[in-house]
C-alpha cells in the first residue's frame, strides 16, 4: 500500500477494494506513529479529515469519483484551507484559522481529495531547511539528524516517510524542488500563472507558484491536472485550454520500447557543473544523464552565463516583494499582537518583533533597504534587469534544447543546525533553483540516487513555458527504467 | 512689494463604481461599519487584488473629457505605496506611480477676466483606504474598513492658479466636469470629492517659492478659507524675514487656519514598487474608441453651440452648463419651446426656477417644476395667454404642487382676456366711469392716459391683455 501509485490507490477505491475511509486513517495512522520523529505535519484534524473521506466514499459509490476522489493529500501550511488552522510557519498567524479555501485547495476538494493535514515549513516559506518555522524544524527521514529541505519541507518529509500518498507545496526559488531532492521524492513547480495563488500566503508574489510533490512523475501529472487552471481571482494567472498531463507521459518515439526518449534534447548547462558542486552529486546526476542517453536523447552541452548572478537578483527580488507582502501582518485585525505596548508604534514593533521569527525578519530588512528611496534603482531596477537577462539565457538554450537537465542542489540534505548561523551559505543552496523561479519557467526534480551518508540526490529537469507534459513524460520514462524513486527510508516501513 | 500666489491642486474624485476597485464589495456610503468589507478588503492572508474595469473605463472617460485620446497612457503600472496605519489593511496602498493612466490633460472655465485654462500634470488610479473611529471605544480606536478599496482618481494639476478665487473655481469646474462624464457623485460631504491644495507666494516674475501642501478640503468654501489664510501666513513669515519649510499641512474650520502636520524631514518613505500581483494595465484603442462614442456632448461644446444655436450670451451659456442637470433641463425645455424661445427658456431657468430652487435647498433634477412643465407655462406667456406677472403666480402654483400651467390657469381664472369685443366693451364702461381724466388726457395730459389704463387692468381683475388694451384706449381716445 505505501508504495502504491495515486493510480494505484485510486483503482482500489474504485473497485471498492479499499474505501477513503480506510486509506485516510491509514495513512493517519502513519502519521501519528511517525510523525513525532519527523515533525512534518504541523495540524492534523483527524475528524475533518474523515468526514472529507466519507464524503469521497459517497461519491465512488454513487459513480462520481474522479482520478483523486478519496485520495488523501498533505497541505503545505501556506494554503488556506477552511476552518483549518493555516499558520504559515510563524507565531504571527499561530492563531489564524482561514475563513476561506484558496484556489488550489478548491480544486482538490472538489475533485475529492481529502485533506489530510497541514503540513511544517520555513517561516513564511522563507528558507531551504524547513529549520525556521515556529513549530520546530522538519526532520529528514533518511536521517533525522539532517534537515529535510525547505521551504517545502513538512511536505517532502511526509511523502518520502509514506506519511502520505501526496502533498502540495509552494516554490519561490526552490521550495518545492529542494526538499523533494534532499528528501528523496518527487515535486514540480510549473510555469507561472498555471496554478492560481489565490489563497496562498504571499511570501514574493512575482515568483511564488504552488506545485505538487509525490513520489512518482506520474503522480504528479495526476495532481497537476487538478491544481492547475485559470483563477479570475489571481490576475497573474493564465487562461489556457485545460491539458491532461498524463497523457503523454507513455509517450516513445518512433524508435521504439528501449529509446523512448529519442529525438528529445537534453541541455546541460556548464554552469550547474562548477565549483561548489558535491562530488557525490556530481556522480549521480553524472549517471542519471547517461541514464537519459541511453533512453534516446541527445545530450548537448549549452551554457546560461548568468547563472551566477541568479542568486544575488532573487535575494534583492524576493526580500523586496516579501517586505511588502508581510506588512499586512500588523496585530490590527487578525494575527499575533503583543500583549502588552504602549501607543500605536509601539504595537506595530512589539507585535511584529515578537511574531516574526530572524529570518523573516532579515528579509523584510533587506526586501525594505532595496526598496529605500536613493537605493531602488540599484538593488531592485537593476535585479529586474538581471531577471530579464536570465530569461533571456534560457531563451537562447531552448532555441538548441527541450529541456535543461542538472542538479537540483548542490548537496545532499545537509546536518540540522549546520547552517542556520550562516544566511549567505543558506541562500547559495538555491543556486540551480531560483532562476526558474525568476524566468516563470517550469522546473522538476526527481530522486537519481544517493551521496554522502546514503541521502538522496535530486535531478533537475526544466523545460520552456509550458513545457510540463514534456518534462512529465521524460521523468516517468527514467522512472520506468529506474527504481531510485521506489526506495524508501529506512524505519519507515 | 507685491506678492504671487501660486497654487496646485490635488483631487481625489471617488469613482462612482458599484464595487471597489480591487474586491467585489460594495462601495455604498452609510453601512454599518465593516459591512462592507470583505476578505480582500480586511487583507487576509493569501488574498490578490484583481482590477475593476468599470473603475477603469472611468478613468479613461475623464481623460477624453480633459484632453482627448492622446492624454489616455496605452499602459500603465499599479504600485504599491508602503506605510503602515490601522486604516490601511495590507500595508500598502495600491496607486500608481510612474505610469499613470492619464499624463496631461487640461480643465477650462470662466472666470471674471474670462476664459481661464489649468493644466492637469496626471490621473491615476487608486485604492481609498479605511477610517479610524476614535470614540466610543473606550481609550481605543476602532476601525471601519467599508471605505477600503473604494476606486479614487487623483487628479493633479500644474501649478497655474493665482488666488485662492481662481482655486474654487477650478474646484468647481472640475466638480461638474466629474459629475457631467457620470464618473463621480461629487458628494462632498461623504468625501466623494476632496481637495489638497499646494500653496506657495513669490515674488511676480520670480522663481517658485517653497510649497506647503494643505491636505483633504472637503468643501468650497474651505478650500478658499484655507488658501486665504496659508498665503497670507506665508506672505507674513516672509516679510518678517522667516523663511517657508516645505510641509503638510491641516486646515482647521473652527479656527480659519492652517496647522503643521509634517515637514519633509519626516515626510514618509514609501518604498513605491511596482505591484506583482498586478499586470500592468492596457488599453486598447478599440475600448478608447467606444467610451469616446458613450462620452455626452462636454461642456465646453454645449456653450459653444448654446452660444451659436440659440444666441445665448456667453454668462448665460456658462450658467446653464455648470452641471449636466441644468444643462439637461434647458434643452428639454428649450426642445418643447423652439430656438426662437430658447432665451426665454434661460431666462426663467437661470432666474425664477433657480431662485426657488435655490431657496428650497434642493437641485434641479428633484424640481418640483419639471422641464415640460415650465415649458407648457413659457408657451402661455408665448401665446400671450397669461401676461409674464401673470406666469410668476401660475409658477408658484405649479412649485406648490398644483398642477400644470394650463390646469393652473384654467383653475383660477387667469386666462388673459384678449378678445376685442369684450375689451372695447370693458374699455367703453372705463371711458364713461372717468369722464375727467379722458378730459385731462385730452387737454394733453398724459399721466392720465395711465390711470385710464389702470381703472382697465382694474375692471378686467388684471386678466386683460395690456397691449391690447392700450390700443384700444388710443384708438377710442382719438376720436
Amino acid at each position: 500500500m505505501i508504495n502504491a501509485t495515486l493510480k494505484q490507490q485510486s483503482a482500489l477505491l474504485a473497485q471498492k477494494k479499499l474505501s477513503s475511509v480506510e486509506l485516510t486513517r491509514f495513512y493517519l495512522d502513519r502519521v501519528a506513529r511517525l510523525d513525532p520523529g519527523l515533525n512534518a505535519f504541523v495540524t492534523i484534524d483527524a475528524e475533518r479529515s474523515l468526514a472529507q473521506a466519507r464524503a469521497a466514499d459517497a461519491l465512488i459509490a454513487a459513480g462520481g469519483a474522479q482520478p483523486l476522489t478519496g485520495i488523501p493529500v498533505a497541505h503545505k501550511d501556506i494554503f488556506c484551507a477552511k476552518g483549518w488552522r493555516t499558520s504559515c510557519g510563524s507565531k504571527m498567524l499561530a492563531n489564524f484559522v482561514s475563513p476561506y479555501d484558496a484556489h488550489v485547495v478548491e480544486k482538490l476538494n472538489a475533485a475529492g481529495a481529502v485533506i489530510l493535514g497541514k503540513t511544517n515549513m520555513d517561516e513564511f516559506a522563507m528558507g531551504s531547511s524547513s529549520e525556521t518555522g515556529y513549530q520546530g524544524p522538519v526532520k529528514n527521514p533518511w536521517d533525522p539528524t539532517r534537515v529535510a529541505g525547505g521551504s517545502s519541507g513538512g511536505s517532502a518529509a511526509a511523502v518520502a516517510a509514506r506519511m502520505a500518498p501526496a502533498a502540495i507545496g509552494t516554490d519561490t526559488g526552490g521550495s518545492i524542488r529542494q526538499p523533494a531532492a534532499l528528501s528523496g521524492i518527487c515535486g514540480l513547480k510549473p510555469t507561472y500563472g498555471m496554478v492560481s495563488r489565490y489563497g496562498m500566503v504571499a511570501f514574493a508574489s512575482s515568483l511564488d507558484q504552488g506545485g505538487p510533490m509525490a513520489k512518482t512523475a506520474e503522480d504528479l501529472a495526476l495532481m497537476l491536472n487538478v491544481m492547475a487552471g485559470f483563477d479570475a481571482r489571481d490576475s497573474t494567472s493564465l487562461e489556457r485550454p485545460a491539458e491532461d498531463y498524463t497523457r503523454a507521459l507513455a509517450a516513445s518515439g518512433a524508435t521504439g520500447r528501449d529509446r523512448p526518449l529519442a529525438g528529445l534534447r537534453i541541455g546541460v548547462p556548464k554552469e550547474y557543473f562548477g565549483e561548489g558542486l558535491g562530488s557525490d552529486v556530481a556522480a549521480a546526476v553524472e549517471a542519471a544523464l547517461a541514464q537519459f542517453e541511453k533512453l534516446g536523447a541527445k545530450r548537448i552541452a549549452i551554457s546560461l552565463p548568468n547563472s551566477g548572478l541568479s542568486v544575488p537578483a532573487y535575494y534583492v527580488i524576493a526580500p523586496a516583494e516579501a517586505s511588502s507582502n508581510l506588512s499586512r501582518y500588523d496585530g490590527v485585525r487578525y494575527g499575533y499582537r503583543a500583549p502588552e505596548y504602549g501607543d500605536l508604534a509601539d504595537m506595530y514593533a512589539k507585535s511584529r518583533a515578537q511574531g516574526f521569527g530572524a529570518e523573516v525578519k532579515r528579509r523584510i530588512l533587506i526586501g525594505t533597504y532595496v526598496l529605500s528611496h536613493g537605493y531602488y534603482d540599484a538593488y531592485y531596477l537593476k535585479a529586474q534587469k538581471i531577471r530579464r537577462l536570465i530569461a533571456q539565457d534560457f531563451a537562447e538554450a531552448y532555441k538548441q534544447c527541450d529541456l535543461i537537465l542538472g542538479p537540483t542542489s548542490p548537496s545532499v540534505a545537509f546536518g540540522l543546525g549546520a547552517k542556520v548561523s550562516d544566511p549567505v551559505q543558506m541562500y547559495l543552496i538555491d543556486i540551480y533553483t531560483v532562476a526558474a523561479n525568476l524566468a516563470g519557467l517550469p522546473a522538476m526534480s526527481i530522486p537519481c540516487g544517493f551521496g554522502e551518508g546514503g541521502m538522496p540526490v535530486g535531478l533537475q529537469i526544466a523545460g520552456n513555458y509550458f513545457a510540463e507534459a514534456r518534462m512529465l513524460q521524460a521523468a516517468h520514462q527514467y522512472q520506468l527504467a529506474t527504481d531510485w524513486h521506489l526506495r524508501q527510508p529506512a524505519g519507515t516501513e | 512689494m507685491d506678492w504671487e500666489i501660486v497654487i496646485g491642486i490635488e483631487t481625489h474624485a471617488q469613482l462612482s463604481t458599484a464595487s471597489k476597485i480591487f474586491s467585489g464589495a460594495a462601495t455604498q456610503f452609510g453601512a454599518a461599519p465593516n459591512a462592507q468589507a470583505c476578505a480582500v478588503d480586511i487583507a487576509l492572508p493569501g488574498v490578490l487584488p484583481v482590477l475593476n474595469k468599470g473603475a477603469v473605463e472611468r478613468a479613461v472617460r475623464f481623460g477624453l473629457a480633459a484632453g482627448g485620446i492622446d492624454v489616455i497612457n496605452r499602459r500603465s503600472v499599479f504600485a504599491r505605496k508602503n506605510y503602515f496605519y490601522p486604516d490601511l489593511p495590507k500595508g500598502y496602498q495600491i496607486s500608481q506611480y510612474e505610469l499613470p493612466i492619464v499624463t496631461g490633460g487640461a480643465v477650462s472655465f470662466l472666470t471674471q477676466d474670462g476664459e481661464k485654462t489649468v493644466r492637469l500634470t496626471r490621473a491615476h488610479l487608486e485604492e481609498d483606504a479605511g477610517k479610524s473611529l476614535h470614540e466610543d471605544f473606550h481609550g481605543m480606536s476602532g476601525i471601519d474598513l467599508n471605505r477600503a478599496g473604494t476606486p479614487l482618481l487623483e487628479i493633479v494639476t500644474e501649478p497655474d492658479m493665482r488666488s485662492a478665487e481662481e482655486a474654487v473655481a477650478y474646484a468647481k469646474a472640475l466638480h461638474a466636469l466629474v459629475r457631467w462624464i457620470g464618473i463621480c457623485d461629487g458628494n462632498m460631504q461623504e468625501g466623494s470629492f476632496r481637495c489638497d491644495a499646494n500653496v506657495s507666494v513669490r515674488r511676480p516674475g520670480g522663481p517658485l517659492g517653497t510649497r506647503r501642501e494643505i491636505k483633504n478640503l472637503n468643501s468650497f468654501r474651505f478650500l478658499q478659507q484655507a488658501i486665504e489664510y496659508e498665503a497670507r501666513w506665508q506672505i507674513g513669515t516672509l516679510e518678517d524675514g522667516g523663511s517657508i519649510q516645505q510641509a503638510t499641512v491641516l486646515f482647521d474650520p473652527d479656527t480659519g487656519a492652517t496647522r503643521m502636520m509634517r515637514t519633509k524631514e519626516d515626510a514618509h518613505d514609501y518604498r513605491y514598487f511596482p505591484d506583482p500581483d498586478l499586470l500592468p494595465l492596457a488599453i486598447d484603442e478599440e475600448m478608447i474608441r467606444r467610451i469616446e462614442s458613450e462620452l455626452p456632448e462636454l461642456p465646453a461644446a454645449k456653450r459653444e453651440r448654446y452660444r451659436l444655436k440659440f444666441g445665448l450670451p456667453s454668462a448665460y451659456a456658462a450658467s446653464l452648463t455648470q452641471s449636466i442637470e441644468v444643462a439637461t433641463y434647458f434643452e428639454a425645455a428649450a426642445a418643447e419651446l423652439g430656438c426662437d424661445n430658447a432665451k426665454l427658456a434661460a431666462n426663467w431657468i437661470l432666474g425664477e426656477l433657480a431662485g426657488s430652487l435655490n431657496s428650497a435647498g434642493i437641485d434641479i433634477s428633484a424640481s418640483p417644476v419639471s422641464s415640460k412643465q415650465l415649458a407648457g407655462l413659457l408657451l402661455r406667456i408665448h401665446d400671450n395667454t397669461i401676461s409674464g406677472k401673470m406666469a410668476k403666480d401660475v409658477f408658484d402654483a405649479m412649485w406648490a404642487g398644483e398642477g400644470d400651467a394650463d390646469s393652473v390657469i384654467a383653475k383660477r381664472g387667469l386666462k388673459q382676456i384678449s378678445d376685442a369685443g369684450e375689451l372695447e366693451k370693458i374699455v367703453d364702461g372705463v371711458l364713461a366711469a372717468n369722464p375727467k381724466s379722458v378730459e385731462e388726457y385730452r387737454a394733453g395730459k398724459e399721466k392720465a392716459f395711465n390711470a385710464l389704463v389702470g381703472q382697465a387692468m382694474k375692471a378686467t381683475r388684471g386678466k386683460g391683455n395690456p397691449a391690447q388694451i392700450n390700443e384700444i384706449l388710443k384708438k377710442k381716445l382719438a376720436r
